[in-house]
């Protein structure tokens, strides 16, 4: 404990330590934050997505903030849901079995940018008879465009901008732009209060209709959407724990399993340290990435699968020989001969008395080594391999470029996991540089 | 008499200290008892881990039972959708099927039981004798996976060649030049750099192609070169060139900064021995110094680190080549997985294994023949 201590200080001369310090402090708050707000079920629920989760939000949306750069007034997404509010609706009967549900839904418009998409949902309760509904567009200086008729089934979207009818009317231009322009002024967006009339009729005492309308922004959340309409902050978040704790996992592992077979090839010498010399140079050579990808196509694509893998093919690493050449200088102390004359059993010699003296070698390697776990995860997942239901950054970059990101100019579906990744291989890897010029005085003087 | 001291001085630098009594067989005769030994030692290496990669890339035959099923499913739903097996009885449809579906086994070997088949593919990719593929063909159309491999096989040599050779002494120069300097502003800023090397190559390559393909819009996404590549062999040439830019450059950037870093410390420790003093008391001029007294005996430990970056490296190179879409090794095996042709994964594996053993040999080698010092048992290799 006390030696822990001493070396947080003494690590605190270096700077970049410092620096990493805050960087990792930060990213476990940050992973601790997304498993609070957001628990792991939720966020296994969110990221499945689907129309129920994520009906209502744009697809392929940048973040909001691009609206605080000059000259960006992008919309975002407007909801107007008559269950939100029942003055919006009024019910009128006009003859036998037969009501009027109109509604009014409006919404004010402030933006220069034209919305990404019109989506109208209803949901209607009926027996036998399915309700008619009639919709009609108003704009601020009062223009009315009838925008159609539709018979509902239980549940029903009309989807204003695929109507092609209505482009047609509109001049040829897509319905979320033709519906908002100006009409001096074609290419802007004209701002004040539109409304969306829909004149229902139902053919049954107790049917009922609701309206949703839905005016899908250009600029989404503080992270952006992905293809699948999904808000990005959802695996921003939770990649943090993961990465963290795959990272975490996979170094403690190989360590502690490579430290022990190095110190118990070394004292027991001879034949077993022969072997484990062979077994090293076996595995050297197998190639890791080809062999998580063979796995993660014919076994599992599991992140538990994979984490026992790398840690199968990782206790044979290249360290070993480091480890060995510092326990080969322990064996020759005279304190081991000592405990050996006293009676020590192996275990303890092994444990007691090897094992601390590899400790300062051990910090920093391992510290360093949760970096290249982390990437390693993120590389079989930008391949395609990865857990297909954790939310990882490596996913995000993967199902961004599958999608093209780069060719279509939406940077920010590609730049924010790789900066948080970035960010936290950095983090750890300046403490564990700092920690390695602590532990080893040599380097220090350099 | 007055050699003595020097000759144990220059023992003492001996990580097991024991003295070298073979020297007196010559140079020939250690290096070729050393290279006897490592061969023998990659070999069996490369048999275990081509053994492995044919268990795990069928899943001790799981794999058969999955390809089975596919073949049934899929030779039920191309009959019974053909219009020329429509006048025939269920009876007879079903004939068809299992005749059908027996011939296909046979082709894939299925028919055969796992364990008798994976000694097979051992041999047979030991020798090099690497069959044909089920589903991937080479660009003239051949489904040999020998003529699939070689195609791929020149890329990713080029890549990679060209990547690691220019890293090599990229480093060494600029480690040596750090090393005069240590202290400096440059030195402490690629020293604040080296962290950079914690991310793969195909990270940087993701940015590199962001910034100067997508943005700027002077280098081209990826491939190997442009389409329709262009007939004057000068232009090809050229072409490849300005396609290699950028996949070169992320290897290179993503561990440039840590191999500096390590060899730069390599060479200052090195630098500090007491016959580097003596040197410098002598008068002999810098130069002299840093090739003869600094560099020589560095080399074996920069040759080391050079190997394992080189492993690292390699598998590394799948990714790569998948973001930047180099027709090469590394994507020929992914694109295989994809499609369970497991004649390719193996070889391909196996092609990997191979590449990386005679990597490791060679640099084995260079080291041999630079350390005099190496014995031929396990202490003084890799």
């Amino acid at each position: 404990m006390k030696a822990l201590l001493s070396s947080l200080k003494a690590l605190t001369q270096f700077p970049s330590a410092i620096v990493g310090l805050g960087v990792v402090f930060g990213m476990v708050v940050f992973a601790a934050y997304a498993m609070i707000t957001i628990p792991y079920s939720e966020a296994i629920r969110l990221w499945r997505g689907g129309d129920q989760v994520w009906g209502d939000t744009p697809r392929n949306a940048p973040p909001a903030w691009f609206n605080l750069f000059p000259g960006n007034n992008l919309p975002t997404t407007i909801r107007v849901d008559s269950r939100d509010d029942p003055s919006l609706k009024t019910r009128q009967n006009v003859g036998e079995e037969l009501t009027a549900v109109d509604m009014r839904l409006p919404f004010e418009f402030r933006f220069d940018g034209f919305p990404k998409e019109l989506n109208v949902t209803f949901a209607s309760q009926f027996d036998a008879r399915l309700p008619n509904v009639q919709m009609t567009w108003v704009t601020p200086d009062g223009r009315e465009i009838r925008l159609g008729d539709l018979t509902l089934r239980a549940t029903e979207t009309f989807r204003i901008s695929q109507e092609s009818r209505l482009e047609r009317r509109l001049g040829g231009r897509p319905p979320e732009v033709g519906l908002f322009a100006n009409p001096d002024d074609p290419d802007r967006a004209l701002k004040g209060i539109y409304e969306l009339r829909v004149e229902g009729l139902v053919f049954e005492e107790d049917a009922d209709i609701e309206a949703k309308l839905v005016v899908y922004g250009q600029v989404h959340g503080l992270a952006g959407t992905d293809h699948r309409r999904r808000d990005l902050m959802v695996a921003l978040l939770w990649g943090a724990p993961i990465a963290l704790a795959f990272g975490l996992l996979a170094a403690v592992g190989t360590t502690i399993t490579t430290m022990i077979i190095a110190a118990v090839g070394v004292w027991f010498g001879g034949f077993v340290d022969a072997a484990i010399q062979r077994v090293t140079e076996v595995n050297l050579i197998l190639p890791l990435l080809p062999i998580l990808i063979m796995v993660g196509t014919f076994y599992s694509r599991s992140i538990w699968v994979i984490l026992g893998v790398i840690i199968v093919l990782g206790i044979f690493s290249a360290n070993i020989k480091t480890y060995r050449a510092i326990f080969l200088q322990v064996k020759q102390t005279p304190y081991i001969e000592a405990a050996r004359a006293y009676g020590a059993g192996h275990g303890r010699i092994v444990f007691r008395y090897m094992i601390p003296r590899v400790v300062p070698v051990l910090v920093p390697s391992f510290v360093t080594l949760i970096p290249t776990y982390v990437f390693l995860e993120a590389t079989l997942a930008v391949l395609g391999l990865g857990d297909p239901i954790l939310p990882t950054w490596g996913k995000v970059i993967n199902d961004a470029l599958t999608q093209g990101a780069l060719f279509r100019g939406q940077y920010y579906w590609v730049l924010e996991p790789a900066l948080l990744l970035m960010v936290i291989g950095f983090g750890f890897a300046l403490v564990g540089f700092a920690l390695d010029r602590v532990f080893n005085p040599r380097l220090r003087e350099l | 008499m007055a050699d003595a001291p020097i000759a144990r001085a220059s023992e003492q630098l001996s990580p097991e200290g024991r003295r070298d009594r073979s020297s007196g067989q010559g140079s020939f005769a250690r290096v070729a008892r050393y290279t006897i030994s490592r061969t023998i030692a990659l070999f069996i290496t490369i048999v275990i881990g081509v053994y492995a990669t044919i268990l795990i890339a069928n899943m001790g035959g799981y794999v058969d039972e999955i390809r089975s099923a596919q073949i049934e499913e899929g030779v039920a739903i191309g009959v019974s959708q053909n219009p020329e097996y429509r006048s025939l009885t269920s009876a007879q449809r079903q004939e068809l099927v299992a005749g059908m579906v027996e011939v296909e086994r046979q082709r894939l070997g299925l028919d055969r039981p796992f364990v008798v088949r994976s000694f097979t593919y051992l041999t047979n990719a030991l020798t090099l004798d690497l069959g044909r593929s089920e589903y991937i063909s080479s660009d003239r159309g051949s489904r040999q996976v020998r003529l699939v491999i070689l195609e791929r096989l020149a890329p990713t040599l080029i890549l990679f060649a060209s990547a690691n050779l220019i890293l090599f002494f990229v480093a060494i120069f600029v480690g040596l030049f750090l090393s005069r300097r240590y202290g400096s502003w440059l030195d402490r800023f690629v020293i604040a750099l080296a962290p950079t090397s914690a991310a793969p190559s195909w990270f940087f390559g993701v940015f590199l192609i962001l910034i100067f393909a997508a943005l700027l819009g002077v280098l081209p996404f990826g491939g190997m070169v442009a389409t329709p590549p262009p007939p004057e062999r000068l232009d090809y040439a050229l072409s490849v060139l300005k396609h290699l830019i950028l996949p070169v450059s992320a290897i290179i950037i993503g561990a440039v900064f840590i191999t500096i870093y390590s060899w730069r410390t390599f060479f200052l420790i090195y630098s500090s021995e007491d016959y580097v003093e003596m040197a410098k008391a002598k008068g002999l001029p810098s130069n002299t110094i840093e090739r003869r007294y600094v560099l020589r005996p560095t080399l074996p430990t920069i040759i080391t680190s050079f190997a394992l970056l080189v492993i690292q490296l390699w598998t590394g190179g799948i990714v790569l080549e998948t973001v930047f879409n180099w027709p090469g090794l590394g994507r020929l095996l992914f694109q295989a997985i994809n499609l369970f042709d497991t004649p390719i994964i193996v070889a391909s594996v196996v092609i990997f294994a191979y590449l990386l053993a005679v990597t490791v040999f060679l640099l084995d080698i260079v080291y041999a023949l630079v350390d005099p010092r190496v014995k031929v048992d396990s202490g003084g290799a890799v």
